[in-house]
């Protein structure tokens, strides 16, 4: 039987909802417990949200000051002597997930399976290659631990509610390095919804001409309730942040709702929405890619229909 | 100081990947291969650091089939000062790059190690982070801004909530990303010079790198097709469909 442990991700003292959608990728492995292990500096709000995940048998904590931001080597370490007895490692593929669980993985000497998008068996799974161009059936090695990131936009959340698991410190005796030290993070502030979980977005790319014009999206945007994103031209013309970056390099997501406006459609945008529900596509250019697979298309200036729009959902 | 930059060659990005209808694999037959882009920022990193006086020898590292010299080549075009040739006849897992590269490392002893986030073929993204593991030495993923100064890399990552900033005692590895740099352009001369600078050819075999089959591939698929939708005439279509789906 499996036993999987969960690594949370989480910041400024609250879970990340990609630790919910690793926790419902290890429920479709049907094991016999997960636990989900918590690295902070103050574990117990955190623990407390995990405990309440439906599915997780015990959430573990190691609460250390070292902990207090996700470094990789000193994270790592820990999670590896933490997984004795665990047939799997899960975390989510994130960039805090991309980070830390190959050097899990390293430490105990397995390979990893990255971007898990199905669970056929305990062993089997499916991910993407070549950008989501091509998808593979992976087996994993039965006499060894599972080490795997979750990609998010596959996986619901687990549902949040009836659970109730009981919270366990964990002290363990491990070295850990000081040659790693975090400085600062620079966090785009924002009162938008997250463009990791937001059921709407709203994207804009090089056709949006600037971080002015960026505006018009932003407004549009916080008119229909959505998140903000952007193509990796409108990040490098330095219209946005790079934390809005759609696609292979960028988010992945799935919301509801994808409006992907001034954008061409490039294989790599196209992979971070690939598990969208309805693609939107506005472009002036009636022969761009995007328009291949959007679901809605529309064909136009979008300085002339943005407005539009606005007026017409008044 | 030496840097040692992870070299891929893989399908170039502007290929449009086909599946075999067997599901055994991709067609990789007559399609053009190039640098991993990753690893073209991880080399022109290493480049402007030795050009900055940090580093005195960039060696760019290809694991990979005989072949592979062509593709080591335009490295040392670019600049790099020598290649190391690792002959595998079969395409090499990441956790088995990391432990070459980790015999490499322990042969070169490099100020830092630089390669690509991840190689745009098996998009795993792990081998920087297991090399760091096994050298036992600090990790800095997903760079977009990178100072050395008196032994310690200062690195801008790029992370989901922004950017974030850590500092790394050298010896270190450094996994690039895509905003760290344009990558040079390759000179007609350049070429020519390439050809006079070494090019180390080691066989797997005498590296004595445990082996690590964990994982198998059992089966390629194409992705589900998205079907071509609809299109609609004007704003006040597109608002109607969206309320008819209830998405507004
Ligand atoms: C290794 C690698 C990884 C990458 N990762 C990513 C990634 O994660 N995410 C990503 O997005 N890209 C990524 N890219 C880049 C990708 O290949 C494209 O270059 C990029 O997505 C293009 O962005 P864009 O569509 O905004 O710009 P363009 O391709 O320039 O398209 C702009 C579009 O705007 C339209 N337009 C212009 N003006 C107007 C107007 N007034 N009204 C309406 N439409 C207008 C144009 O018709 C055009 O279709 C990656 C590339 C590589 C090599
Ligand atoms: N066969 C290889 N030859 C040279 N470098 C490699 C090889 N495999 C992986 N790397 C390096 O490791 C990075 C990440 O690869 P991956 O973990 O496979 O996504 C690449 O961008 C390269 O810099």
């Amino acid at each position: 039987m499996s036993k999987i442990l969960v690594i949370a991700e989480h910041l400024n003292g609250k879970l990340n909802p990609s630790t919910a959608r690793a926790i419902s990728a290890a429920l479709a492995v049907k094991p016999e417990t997960i636990d989900v292990l918590v690295l902070a500096d103050n574990t117990d709000a955190i623990a407390a949200e995990a405990a309440k995940i439906n599915g997780v048998s015990t959430v573990l904590t190691i609460a250390r000051t070292e902990n207090a931001h996700p470094l990789a080597a000193v994270l790592a370490p820990q999670i590896a002597k933490a997984a004795i007895g665990y047939s799997h490692v899960f975390a989510p593929s994130t960039t805090f997930g991309k980070d830390v669980a190959p050097r899990v993985a390293a430490l105990l000497g397995v390979a990893q399976v990255s971007d898990v998008m199905s669970v056929e068996s305990s062993h089997t799974f499916k991910r993407p290659i070549y950008a989501g161009n091509a998808i593979i059936t992976v087996e994993a090695d039965t006499n060894h631990t599972v080490v795997a990131t979750i990609r998010t936009a596959s996986w619901p959340a687990a549902t949040n509610g009836a659970g109730n698991a009981p919270v366990q410190a964990l002290s363990l005796d491990v070295a850990l390095p000081s040659h790693t030290r975090f400085v600062e993070l620079q966090q785009g502030k924002s009162d938008r919804p997250d463009l990791q979980s937001a059921g709407k977005v709203v994207s804009g790319g090089r056709g949006v001409g600037s971080k002015e014009n960026f505006e018009i999206i932003y407004k549009f945007a916080d008119k229909i309730g959505a998140a903000v994103g952007a193509s990796r031209a409108a990040v490098d013309a330095g219209y946005v942040p790079n934390e809005l970056q759609v696609g292979q390099t960028g988010k992945i997501i799935a919301p509801e709702l994808y409006m992907a406006i001034g954008i061409s459609g490039a294989i790599q945008h196209l992979t971070g929405i690939k598990d969208a529900g309805t693609i939107v596509a506005i472009n002036k250019d009636a022969e761009a890619p995007i328009f291949e697979i959007a679901d809605i298309g529309l064909v136009g200036d979008l300085f002339k229909l943005i407005p539009e729009l606005e007026q017409a959902l008044t | 100081m030496k840097i040692l930059v992870g070299y891929k060659r893989v399908v170039d990005y502007n290929v449009r990947i086909q599946v075999k209808p067997d599901g055994t694999g991709v067609v990789t037959d007559g399609v053009k291969l190039s640098a991993n882009p990753f690893d073209d920022i991880a080399l022109e990193e290493a480049l402007r650091l030795r050009e900055k006086g940090v580093a005195e020898e960039v060696i760019v590292v290809g694991i990979g089939p005989a072949d592979l010299t062509a593709h080591l080549r335009n490295g040392l075009a670019m600049g790099a000062n020598r290649a190391i040739h690792v002959v595998a006849a079969e395409a090499v897992q990441p956790l088995t790059a990391a432990r070459i590269l980790l015999k490499l490392v322990e042969k070169e002893q490099p100020g830092l190690v630089i390669v690509g986030k991840q190689a745009i073929d098996d998009d795993a993204n792990q081998t920087g982070q297991m090399l760091a593991a096994l050298w036992d030495r600090p990790q800095a993923t997903f760079a977009s801004k990178v100072e050395i100064a008196d032994g310690i890399a200062k690195v801008t990552r790029e992370v989901d909530a922004g950017l974030e900033v850590i500092e790394a005692e050298l010896p270190a590895v450094i996994t690039t990303d895509l905003r760290l740099n344009e990558p040079r352009f390759i000179k007609l001369p350049d070429i020519m010079k390439a050809k006079a600078k070494p090019i180390d050819t080691i066989e797997l075999a005498t590296l004595n790198v445990e082996s690590n089959n964990h994982l198998q591939t059992t089966h390629y698929a194409a992705p589900p097709k998205r079907s071509k939708g609809i299109m609609v005439k004007d704003a006040a279509e597109l608002v109607a469909a969206l309320k008819q789906k209830g998405l507004l």
